[in-house]
């Protein structure tokens, strides 16, 4: 068995009073590409900022390659962690950014990252600092493909891009990751956009794991069940409510597990609607659910 | 081009195969290449192979150690068996529920195919 990329096992950090995260556990295998998904205040950057050592949990572990993070040089050599909200020095221009970035990643590919800087249509002359929320996300982009290391972390990349830039990172990404296979973990809110790029998700709500699984073990782990408002909530009886949306009459649940052929063929003679939901629309009901993972 | 239904390996295996089908790649052929694929359609390289190898394990494309994925002799044959094998599932009993539901009988879309077909 090969050494997972990232392993966390029980990882809690509190501030104060908050508990940001708490009990979660999952591992990333090395050279794929995961997607840590859930709703604001989940816990997202907490665990990249640990995972890339930035961060010390108040109790747990992770291993990065098999070895703590935390002030370990060789582990945080191997990782290029782009904030969403990454500082630059305040003189800085887009090629000073491009001229120190080799000193800290030793796989830097300088042509990838002229190219991508063109292909952004980056301009050369304000400072970093005064660039556009795009433009910013757009060098983070480029400082996390051409480090090539081999633990690269993305916190939404995608802010402020628009749909034409936004399809060129995921062209760069699986184009670079095709020829120079890593591991990448990238938080995002644009699941539907992005799950095809994914091979496994971890997914958090209010700092606890939800799920940690392949977006294929996924596909099918729940199903939204709709029609009038008796027979549906008649079906549903015995499963895992979600999320419920109601309007008039008409109901809608979705609803965690598999479909089995027979409850299949019940609804559909019940005149009910079953549809696969899609991830995003479990992530969404996960994060409606109340503390106790009941309905909201 | 994707639709939610189902696991988008098995989506990417039948776009494959609906190539092999129509003969834009023919048997003896080079089929485009795992990185290609997932590059085109943007789908992660992993689920993309797993696609290719669903038609691996039938029989309809093989690998030439080097080179990469060409279609198989006999692939087209054997895609055309089993899609003659689903036409019932997929086209005919679907089509019937409808007819069933507008209150068409059989003799109705006897008629309604003749009348496609001379057209």
């Amino acid at each position: 068995m090969t050494t997972p990329a990232i392993e966390a096992t029980g990882l809690t950090r509190r501030f104060g009073r908050t508990t940001a995260v708490e009990e979660v556990g999952f591992i990333v295998e090395e050279n794929s590409i995961c997607g840590l998904l859930g709703r604001n205040g989940a816990g997202k950057t907490t665990l990249m900022s640990i995972i890339s050592g930035q961060d010390r949990p108040t109790s747990g572990s992770v291993r990065v390659f098999g070895e703590q993070p935390f002030e370990n040089a060789t582990v945080l050599a191997a990782m290029s962690f782009v904030r969403d909200n990454q500082r630059y020095p305040e003189d800085y221009k887009l090629r000073h950014v491009l001229e120190v970035a080799p000193r800290f990643h030793s796989r830097w590919d300088a042509d990838l990252a002229e190219r991508l800087a063109d292909g952004f249509r980056l301009p050369a002359k304000p400072v970093v600092k005064k660039y556009s929320r795009g433009q910013l996300s757009s060098l983070g982009i480029i400082l996390g493909l051409a480090s090539r290391a081999p633990l690269t972390i993305f916190d939404e990349p995608y802010l402020g891009l628009d749909a034409t830039a936004r399809t060129m990172f995921y062209d760069a990404l699986l184009q670079d990751y095709a020829e120079h296979p890593r591991t990448i973990l990238l938080s995002t809110h644009l699941i539907d956009e992005m799950e095809p790029l994914l091979d496994s998700v971890v997914i958090v709500d209010r700092g606890r794991l939800v799920r940690a699984e392949s977006v294929e073990e996924l596909s099918g782990a729940a199903f939204t069940v709709s029609g009038p408002a008796g027979p549906t909530a008649d079906f549903a009886v015995g499963h895992r409510v979600l999320r419920e949306h109601r309007i008039g009459g008409l109901l809608s649940l979705t609803v965690e597990g598999r479909l089995e052929p027979a409850e299949e063929a019940r609804a559909r003679s019940a005149g009910l609607d079953l549809q696969p939901a899609r991830l995003q629309e479990l992530v969404a009901a996960y994060g409606a659910t109340d503390t106790e993972g009941s309905r909201a | 081009m994707f639709d939610d239904s189902r696991p988008l390996f098995q989506q990417i295996a039948d776009l494959l195969a609906d190539g092999i089908v129509v003969g834009r790649y023919p048997e003896d052929t080079q089929v485009p290449s795992t990185t290609e694929l997932s590059g085109f359609y943007r789908i992660n390289p992993a689920t993309v192979g797993k696609g290719v190898n669903l038609l691996v394990e039938q029989g309809v494309l093989h690998k030439r150690r080097g080179l990469g994925m060409f279609v198989s002799a006999g692939a087209r044959a054997t895609l055309l068996d089993q899609r003659t094998g689903r036409f019932h599932d997929d086209y005919v009993r679907p089509l019937l529920r409808e007819a069933r539901q507008l209150g068409l009988s059989p003799a109705d879309i006897h008629r309604l195919i003749d009348t496609e077909e001379n057209e």
